[in-house]
């Protein structure tokens, strides 16, 4: 399709640079990447940039539509939702963030110890995965949130064990054709051991596309961590969330609707631009994946 | 056929095992004594609790409570819900229905729109269609169903007042009203199973497409409706087939937060009742009803796929 596109290589570009190259040619991604920057500082900055005190009621202010004051209004205690919603940034990025870094510490070790090791152990890791994945993602993660108690670390540690399988398979698939190939061998020749031979040759030769499904797998940890909030299972009020938000939105939507849409905007926004970023990083990184 | 099948059953029951040491395992992450919470106001009362802990052998050492429970659950017996003083798999029996209402309309839903917007996208390529089809794809599969409902709820029924806000209304007792109370948790439950069905079916027909045979028909004149239509699309749908049994475990799961928006009695509000009562048995079966619902579907899917596609029939 693209063969006569090809460029005639004059210098050897490096790889990484021609991916960050092709990354910021998808104008898409860099609008996602954008929109993440955004959310991050808000989350980090919050307590400076807030108007108002996000737990701060107020009795004279409560349920008031968006105003010069309050710019996304106010809740039904009088506090101030952007002040709120910022501040629920960082519960989500949080929960997005350290959940899929935690799937990844779990599910990485495992995920190469089965792929690289073969045999028995590889059969009982891989099934255990096919067995956590044959429960729906949120089904899974309620359950543990359920059964670990409502808080915020536990429903962060619910996400990290359910998304961990999807990182024991694609690591075990990566490391086993990683494997297979003549640098391992040659690694494994010079008398490496095979634990050297995971973590110092195989890991750096599948990045890319764990750095594509972890991007992906944010997003998916994100609207988890919303709905576990929504039922009352992640973060605790009066510590705002976004999940939460919405949830208690929902008794006052002839009243007071401006509750209900900002919250959820700022998750489909955060959701929307980690996918844009993952579907970009899969463009840019993978030679495989054709470009769409 | 007989032996395929049994090889994949070798493949579904060891999975099955490992999967019910882990539910049944679940009980351990709990903080506290169950003894303790299901005692309620007799907490103090040394004899109740050794009396609950005999009746749910908790003073017996896990693997012979696993053993208890496993030989229970291959019975058909998933224990007793501790609030609704109900066995469990008749809750979930009775909840079943509705929620299948809602999924089938929801996957109906998703197909009408996933696989036509992926077929039109693959043959507009880089047009302004597939441009469009592909940013609302993105955006179905990026919305938060809940929110997406609630937005609904606001639209349809607290502005315009076309539809209810909630409730449920089965459908051999009213078809129509039936259908007023579950097409917008249908719409919902469907609308990010569309975008992922678009994309898929849209790189399915982009792959179909690029292939020999279609060149073949279309060199020999075949009108190009009939190319796209019969010989794409035809090998187009067999990874999409697939993928629905997958998509049907999303529309479970996301079932149950919409249920929960919408307060219809289904599956998904069970667990979430279940979750805040710490009805824990109900929970478990919950979770072990969705993985054999799962696992079955994929199994039928595998069928499915090989009824479709003849070639891998010998395999």
């Amino acid at each position: 399709m693209s063969a006569n596109a090809l460029p005639v290589a004059a210098a050897p570009e490096s790889p990484a640079r021609r991916a960050v190259r092709s990354f910021f040619r998808h104008r898409l991604a860099v609008f996602g990447l954008v929109v993440i920057l955004f959310f991050a500082l808000a989350a980090i900055l919050a307590p400076w940039i807030a108007p108002y005190d996000p737990l701060a009621t107020s009795w004279s202010a409560i349920r008031k539509p968006p105003s010069a004051e309050h710019w996304l209004g106010t809740d039904e205690n009088g506090r101030d939702v952007l002040s709120r919603v910022l501040f629920g940034a960082r519960a989500s990025m949080l929960a997005g963030v350290v959940s899929v870094l935690a799937a990844m510490l779990i599910g990485l070790p495992f995920g190469l110890l089965a792929g690289l090791a073969g045999g028995w152990v590889d059969s009982l890791i891989g099934r255990v995965a096919d067995a956590m994945l044959s429960v729906p993602f949120l089904i899974l993660a309620i359950a543990l949130a359920a059964f670990l108690g409502p808080a915020l670390e536990n429903a962060m540690l619910a996400i990290a064990i359910t998304a961990a399988p999807v990182f024991v398979r694609l690591a075990r698939g990566l490391a086993m054709e990683a494997r297979a190939t003549d640098w391992a061998e040659a690694a494994r020749a010079l008398g490496n051991p095979p634990w050297r031979l995971a973590v110092v040759h195989v890991l750096p030769n599948i990045m890319a596309p764990l750095l594509v499904q972890a991007t992906l797998a944010i997003a998916e940890a994100i609207i988890a961590e919303a709905a576990l909030s929504f039922l009352g299972l992640g973060q605790q009020p009066p510590a705002p969330s976004w999940g939460s938000m919405l949830n208690s939105a929902q008794r006052f939507l002839t009243q007071a609707p401006w509750l209900a849409i900002f919250p959820g905007v700022a998750i489909f926004l955060v959701v929307l631009a980690f996918n844009l970023v993952g579907d970009g990083l899969r463009d840019a990184l993978d030679p495989r994946s054709e470009r769409r | 056929m007989l032996g395929w099948f049994l090889r994949r059953l070798g493949q579904i029951v060891p999975t099955l095992a490992i999967l019910s040491v882990l539910i049944f395992g679940l009980q351990q992450l709990m903080p506290g004594d169950p003894a303790l919470i299901l005692a309620g106001e007799e907490r103090g009362d040394p004899q109740v609790l050794a009396q609950i802990r005999a009746e749910l052998m908790l003073d017996r050492p896990l693997p012979v409570q696993y053993a208890h429970w496993i030989g229970r659950v291959l019975q058909g017996d998933f224990g007793f819900s501790w609030r609704i003083r109900e066995p469990v798999a008749q809750l979930i029996l009775d909840k079943l229905p509705v929620t299948f209402q809602l999924a089938i309309m929801a996957l109906v839903i998703a197909i009408a729109i996933g696989v036509p917007a992926g077929v039109i996208s693959a043959v507009r390529r880089d047009g302004p269609v597939d441009w469009a089809a592909n940013g609302i794809a993105l955006a179905g599969i990026s919305m938060p169903n809940f929110w997406l409902g609630i937005m609904l709820i606001l639209l349809f029924s607290v502005e315009l007042g076309w539809l209810p806000p909630s409730g449920y209304v089965p459908l051999n007792e009213d078809p129509l009203q039936s259908l007023a109370t579950t097409i917008m948790p249908a719409f919902v439950l469907g609308s990010g199973v569309a975008g992922v069905l678009m994309r898929h079916t849209r790189a399915a027909m982009l792959t179909a497409l690029a292939q020999d045979y279609v060149r073949t028909a279309r060199a020999k004149g075949v009108p190009e409706w009939r190319v796209v239509m019969k010989h794409a699309l035809h090998n187009a749908l067999i990874p999409v087939v697939t993928l629905g049994a997958i998509e049907f475990g999303r529309l479970l799961a996301g079932a149950v937060l919409t249920e929960q928006i919408f307060t219809i009695p289904g599956f998904g509000k069970l667990v979430v009742d279940a979750v805040f009562n710490r009805d824990y048995p109900v929970v478990q079966g919950v979770v072990l009803a969705t993985a054999l619902i799962f696992v079955s579907l994929s199994l039928l899917t595998d069928m499915l796929v090989m009824a479709i596609n003849p070639r891998l029939r010998t395999a």
